[in-house]
């Protein structure tokens, strides 16, 4: 034998599940939500989502090259950020205020403070109620499904949400069309099969919990229930499976313990149906989210797990 | 870590499932194991177990035989060293050893003939005491790994001894490639009843169980029918199934698994009635009481990409690592690493000229490929280690407290509960050193409190 070995620390293997192949299955779970927006919203859809994901990509790249740190856009986190970000724009948004979202995600929220996973609040969840509060109007400016092929009125329309605000539910799309995602909103909120399809590939591939998604969800259905509202619309209209499945669950923002995500998935439910109802917006799942991203740490302390063998000695 | 650990809740990722899926990779398990002829030198190294090293008792120019005492200590707290070769002691040396220590060598050049030493006979053993003294004459430590001296594990305090109602038999050998126990089992399974029935009686158990992982089961079989076989009254012995789910052989985890209860932190498997044994050690022990041979050899598993024939074989202790290969065909390409034991808690050893001891139980010769561990990237916070500890830690905040030098914070996350199995690292997704920081933050904790 010549030449020197290898000797390091045990372990000496290691699994295959690395961060890239986490990324990459969230980008092919948010694909059925994908072709699902490209066909209600049109071909600009996906303009929107590609203008995103390059603003995210360029802009890490950029802030990485800038502050010499080790180039991260392989990791496929910025491809995954962009994806979500454009999934929250409505289909008419300005190309250049997609774009801005990607930057304000990548550079302001996510690599200012140091990067994939020292961001302390979700880069596409904070971009978008940024430019929510920026461009109000241009945020919130919903055309019909299926309007592109202008066999539908195309002057803007109002979101479900939106109408049952406004008392005229009356005009309520069907349940059937809330799952399959004929009604306006965001590019990527409305199909909800979709989104289920992406989330049941996500749990089954060992990437999420089901325990954010499913508690989130279900105490929104709950209480929308208790304050005597139609659960099932509530939980089918917004950005709520989007976001239990996809936002909510992030990893970096979200508690790393079972019983952390219980509080904070019950948390976002909350304050979300608290908004839905009793503020003047219609919809609140960015604003919950966000909120609860915050209290994280605090959660994570809280809900430390019991060591081995603690609590076991008197036997 | 709960039996149904593998359960419909732990795969859907609502409980923690503990442990890592490793890959098993026990390509040797159908290899019978292979006798090494004797090397033309051993290097007898004065530290095969823990506790206070053996002296030399021979000098250069002495004659021994397979089986001469060639290191004692008076210390209890010790197990005498014998020769595994018969010839002549060359060299009285010393050898830097894994952990940095330094320890004595007795050097011995062989006579090819392996000439037993003629003061071997079988020990008489009249009462528990005479077994207790036999245990600690045959030099047997603990063959999984940790070198702990037997006689002085099955001589507890009466009123220790008195509480103690299971002996577990460890033979889960949870480790990738690793197969000597399983081999141990199937080639001589008589010597492994007879021992546990020794240690048994010795101990006055309520219950001798063996745990052996589902991924052996003509070992759970063959036990299976042996076990029925045995009539002892008031001792019930069984085997018990575990899920191939590393690390099933970790000690706390096999009690736990056994009869569900958990040793505390800081605490010993005595301290919940338990006295756990490799399978190895007990039929060395059983062979001891029969024939009076101590421990000279160890079956080891030789695999990896970087070694021509994979294989079983017992060696000589004392064998270079180098011989071993060479005898299983040599290198095959350029070896990157060279662990001494399983992939997830072996040690890597920084030269192939380094001795088998007692307690090792498996080389495994790495080529480039399968010695990349690729680059370290930020942690994604993704919970993988917590859900992955089988001690129920939060290895990423260990991690970070560690290099922050908090020892306050790491003793409040009980970073001393931590066993090294290894799961947080095997599963981080940014290939974090994880364990290799907390081992580095149970060392901070440690100088703190001294």
């Amino acid at each position: 034998m010549d030449g020197k070995l290898i000797v390091s620390s045990s372990p000496h293997i290691s699994s295959p599940v690395k961060t890239k192949n986490i990324m990459l299955d969230v980008i092919i779970a948010l694909i059925p939500a994908l072709i699902a927006s490209v066909y209600f919203f049109g071909p600009r859809a996906l303009a929107l989502v590609v203008v995103t994901v390059i603003a995210c990509v360029v802009s890490e790249y950029i802030s990485r090259k800038v502050m010499k740190r080790p180039q991260t856009i392989g990791d496929l986190s910025a491809v995954v950020t962009g994806m979500l970000l454009a999934f929250n724009y409505p289909a008419t948004l300005p190309f250049w205020i997609a774009a801005l979202g990607g930057v304000v995600a990548i550079v302001v929220v996510k690599q200012m403070f140091g990067g994939l996973g020292h961001n302390f609040a979700n880069p596409a969840i904070t971009a978008r109620v940024i430019l929510l509060t920026s461009f109000a109007l241009r945020m919130t400016t919903w055309v019909a499904p299926h309007a592109w092929q202008g066999t539908v009125d195309a002057t803007s329309t109002a979101t479900p949400l939106a109408l049952i605000n406004s008392g005229a539910t009356d005009e309520l799309p069907t349940y059937a069309q809330m799952l399959i995602g004929e009604r306006a909103g965001c590019l990527g909120e409305t199909c909800i099969i979709g989104l289920l399809i992406g989330g049941i590939y996500l749990v089954a591939k060992k990437v999420i919990s089901p325990i954010i998604p499913v508690c989130y969800i279900a105490t929104v259905f709950v209480l929308s229930a208790v304050l005597g509202q139609d659960p099932v619309m509530q939980i089918l209209s917004g950005g709520l499976f989007l976001g239990a499945i996809f936002m909510a669950t992030d990893y970096v923002t979200s508690p790393i313990t079972n019983k952390g995500k219980v509080i904070y998935a019950i948390g976002c439910g909350i304050i979300t149906v608290l908004i839905r109802q009793f503020a003047s917006l219609p919809e609140g799942v960015s604003y919950s989210i966000l909120l609860m991203n915050i209290l994280t740490p605090h959660i994570e302390n809280a809900t430390t797990p019991k060591t081995f063998g603690v609590g076991k000695e008197a036997k | 870590m709960a039996k149904n650990s593998n359960g419909l809740l732990c795969k859907l990722g609502i409980v923690k499932s503990p442990g890592a899926p490793v890959p098993h990779r026990k390509h040797t398990k159908d290899c019978a194991t292979v006798d090494m002829p004797a090397p033309a030198k051993v290097t007898m190294v004065m530290q095969q177990h823990i506790g206070a090293p053996c002296a030399p008792t021979v000098k250069v120019g002495d004659e021994v035989f397979v089986g001469t005492v060639i290191g004692d200590s008076t210390a209890p707290f010790s197990a005498p060293i014998h020769s595994s070769v018969s010839g002549k002691v060359v060299k009285i040396d010393s050898i830097l050893m894994q952990n940095g220590s330094k320890a004595q060598t007795v050097i011995i050049e062989s006579d090819g003939q392996q000439t037993v030493d003629p003061s071997i006979k079988a020990p008489v053993i009249n009462s528990d005491a005479d077994l207790i003294k036999a245990v600690h004459d045959s030099g047997l430590v603990g063959l999984g790994g940790a070198g702990f001296p037997t006689h002085i594990k099955i001589s507890p305090k009466p009123e220790v001894k008195a509480a103690i109602d299971h002996l577990l038999i460890n033979a889960a050998e949870c480790e990738p490639y690793l197969t000597p126990d399983v081999r141990q089992i199937l080639e001589d399974s008589e010597n492994v009843v007879e021992g546990m029935k020794l240690v048994a009686k010795l101990l006055d158990v309520k219950y001798a169980v063996i745990g052996i992982e589902d991924n052996k089961p003509e070992a759970i079989k063959l036990m299976t029918e042996l076990l029925a076989q045995v009539k002892i009254d008031g001792i019930t012995f069984k085997v018990e199934t575990l899920p191939s789910r590393y690390p099933q052989g970790a000690e706390k985890v096999l009690i736990d698994q056994c009869t569900g209860r958990q040793v505390p932190p800081g605490k010993l498997p005595s301290d919940v009635g338990c006295v756990v044994m490799n399978v190895t050690s007990v039929a060395v022990l059983a062979n001891y009481v029969k024939t009076g041979m101590p421990l000279t050899t160890k079956r080891l598993t030789v695999d990896g990409a970087g070694v021509s024939k994979p294989m079983n074989v017992r060696v000589p202790i004392g064998t270079s690592i180098k011989d071993v290969i060479e005898f299983c065909g040599g290198y095959k390409g350029a070896p990157a690493k060279v662990i001494s034991g399983g992939p997830m808690m072996g040690m890597a050893m920084a030269s192939d000229e380094f001795p088998i001891l007692k307690q090792n139980n498996g080389i495994l010769v790495f080529d480039k490929e399968e010695a990349d561990l690729s680059a370290t990237t930020d942690c994604i916070r993704c919970g993988r280690c917590v859900n992955a500890c089988p001690m129920n830690l939060m290895p990423t905040k260990l991690e970070a407290y560690t290099n922050l030098g908090r020892t306050d914070e790491l003793q409040k996350l009980n970073i001393m509960n931590c066993m090294e199995c290894g799961c947080c690292a095997f599963v981080c997704p940014a290939n974090r050193r994880l364990v290799q920081s907390i081992r580095l933050g149970k060392g901070l904790v440690r100088n703190a409190s001294n």
